[in-house]
């Protein structure tokens, strides 16, 4: 990790060498800025190649075979993806992963930016408001995950309390096949706070004389809202929601610790009997890599799972920032 | 708790009030929003605390205050389960992390934003696909090599792969150097001073908040993983952090309730603290990572 120290610069006003010399001084200037590059990229190329590129090779080509870890891979063709159309949890998978980024990820983004609105609107207290909408993002996400199992248990969770004493309906949240996925999304929409405070510093930055501009042309608070603020901050929008999808795309530990816990299984050792817990409503696409790639020691299908994966992320990104020029407010903010 | 996503309604007075009433029910009711917000938020967290002081009894009471308050919770969750371990481990993954997150990504990003050689773009649009890119679709080939090394089962493998980068963090501390003036490397360049000079008294300090928000984010990342320490050492106990170890209280060591909700505060506890020490890097921090042309 060591390299030259200076990079050689001719002085302007130093006496004019011979070209052949020039030539030699400058060539032997552009090796030493090479390997300066070099060493400061060292680590990612390091990392990149190993922790990365080859991966990423390796997937597709297990993905073609029959590999359980311990004998080496069996070359198999196209089988595994041929076993996705008959594989009884796959399809759930990738509904379940679908009706997150299709639903709570709207919603979330929707959330966070109507949270920010209401901070921004404060006068006073906007930092303690601030603090009071972030802190739940820190926490860790098992905490998190355990803290509304408890609250939100059946019976027993202060939730169900509440809404007992106020005769309202005392559903089974994360026991309920229907409901599990939206307790998940209200789980998301708790630990909203980065999201929020970028939304928040966005708000913050669109120049008020906007704001006096049509309000002057006689636009109410929704119209200005249509019209000022989300052209204003669409760069910031299409930031949550690309994140957002791509976060959603890897959606595994709420979902993962929420269907073990609350079907009573052991979350370590992966029995599978709780798996999806309640029925298979919180088997999303990741979990299901994990149990078969992981627990099942299925790696072939886990890696033509992962290439699958990696296809969808691919476009679901290109789309994305394809299509954002047209709807983004001065769509150069993009790159 | 569905009562989050909506926002609620102004209420309105039905006989037009003088002006300056009309508006300090507006403002009471805009702050009633925001305040009802703010209890919603702060309500988990509340309970959360409140049955980690229960009884178990009490916690599956319809009793929603603890009596007496069983501050012993606390103490009861690291004889019944091995708590200490489980911290020291997950404190070992997230310092050694962040320390090679730092050491290694400072200068990548030093030479994407302040060097200029050729195939410089082509080396951002890959930390960028790295970045987005979900983990899962490179981790079982990662498995099988870690697997190959007899490193499954240790830390290792969690920790090793953050000294060689990580685009996340390249790619912020980018944004960031790109943003001090030229100037200062060129004077620096004049008095005789090398890139690795120029990196260490120039750009360092002056990129001290982008650094600073670059530590937390890796520490945070680290302590708060789940999917790396299930798939590493979730086989072996010995090895577990709190985020596994949390996962598996119910079941493993029949925990009730009330301890694993006072495990659950001890987990978030190191957060909070950190949050408040340095709640500044964190917004600038948060804000950093938002897209700004």
């Amino acid at each position: 990790m060591t390299a030259p120290a200076t990079t050689a610069r001719a002085a302007p006003g130093a006496p004019r060498p011979r070209a052949n010399d020039v030539r030699r001084t400058r060539r032997q200037a552009d090796r030493r800025r090479r390997l300066t590059v070099l060493a400061f990229m060292s680590p990612w190329v390091v990392g990149f190649s190993v922790f990365f590129a080859y991966p990423l090779i390796t997937t597709a080509y297990l993905s073609l075979t029959h590999y359980d870890l311990l004998s080496s891979p069996r070359w198999v063709g196209f089988a595994n993806y041929r076993f996705m159309a008959r594989d009884p949890n796959f399809w759930p998978g990738v509904r379940n992963s679908l009706w997150m980024i299709l639903v709570a990820v709207p919603a979330t983004v929707v959330f966070a930016f109507c949270v920010a609105l209401t901070v921004s609107k404060a006068r006073r207290g906007a930092n303690v408001l601030r603090t009071i909408f972030y802190l739940p993002a820190l926490a860790p996400p098992v905490a998190a995950t355990l803290g509304f199992l408890y609250l939100f248990n059946p019976r027993t969770g202060p939730l169900d309390r509440i809404l007992g004493v106020l005769h309202l309906p005392q559903p089974l949240w994360f026991d309920d096949p229907h409901l599990a996925k939206p307790s998940l999304t209200l789980l998301g929409m708790w630990g909203v706070g980065a999201i929020m405070i970028i939304f928040l510093a966005s708000l913050l930055d669109v120049p008020r004389q906007l704001y006096e501009a049509a309000e002057l042309d006689g636009a109410n608070a929704w119209q200005r809202l249509v019209h000022v603020t989300l052209p204003a901050i669409s760069p910031v929008i299409l930031f949550a929601v690309v994140t957002g999808v791509i976060d959603g795309l890897q959606y595994f530990t709420q979902g993962y610790v929420a269907g073990t816990v609350a079907g009573g299984g052991d979350a370590g050792a992966g029995s599978g009997s709780s798996l999806g817990y309640p029925e298979g409503s919180t088997l999303f696409y990741p979990v299901w890599l994990y149990q078969q790639g992981f627990q099942y020691f299925h790696m072939g299908y886990a890696a033509a799972m992962a290439v699958a994966l990696f296809a969808i992320a691919l476009s679901v990104t290109a789309v994305l920032l394809r299509t954002a020029r047209h709807w983004v407010h001065g769509g150069e903010g993009l790159q | 708790m569905t009562a989050t996503t909506l926002p609620r309604v102004e209420p309105r007075t039905a006989t037009a009030p003088p002006p300056w009433r009309a508006r300090l029910l507006g403002a009471v009711a805009r702050h009633s929003i925001t305040l009802v917000l703010a209890l919603m938020f702060l309500t988990p967290f509340v309970f959360i605390v409140l049955t980690a002081l229960m009884t178990d009894a009490q916690a599956l009471s319809p009793r929603l205050w603890p009596s007496p308050l069983r501050w012993s919770n606390f103490h009861d969750v690291f004889v019944r389960t091995d708590l200490l371990r489980y911290a020291g481990n997950t404190m070992t993954y997230a310092v050694l992390s962040t320390l090679g997150v730092l050491l290694s990504s400072i200068p990548v990003a030093y030479a994407l934003a302040r060097l200029r050689w050729r195939g410089r773009q082509l080396a951002l649009i890959v930390v960028l696909a790295a970045m987005m890119l979900p983990a899962q679709v490179t981790v079982v080939p990662q498995y099988v090599m870690f697997a190959k090394l007899h490193w499954v089962g240790h830390l290792a493998p969690l920790i090793v792969p953050n000294f060689f980068g990580d685009a996340f963090s390249i790619f912020l501390l980018r944004q960031f150097f790109l943003t001090i003036p030229q100037e200062y490397s060129d004077s620096a360049r004049v008095d005789g001073a090398g890139e690795w000079r120029i990196l260490l008294s120039v750009v360092i300090p002056l990129a001290r908040p982008a650094i600073a928000a670059v530590a937390l984010f890796s520490f945070l990342y680290a302590w708060n993983d789940f999917f790396g320490p299930l798939l590493y050492v979730g086989e072996n106990s010995h090895s577990w952090t709190l985020s596994v170890a949390l996962a598996n209280f119910r079941s493993l060591y029949h925990v009730q309730w009330n301890l694993t909700m006072a495990a659950t505060v001890l987990f978030m506890l190191p957060v909070v603290l950190l949050f408040f020490a340095a709640q500044k890097a964190f917004v600038e921090g948060v804000t950093l990572t938002g897209v700004k042309g």
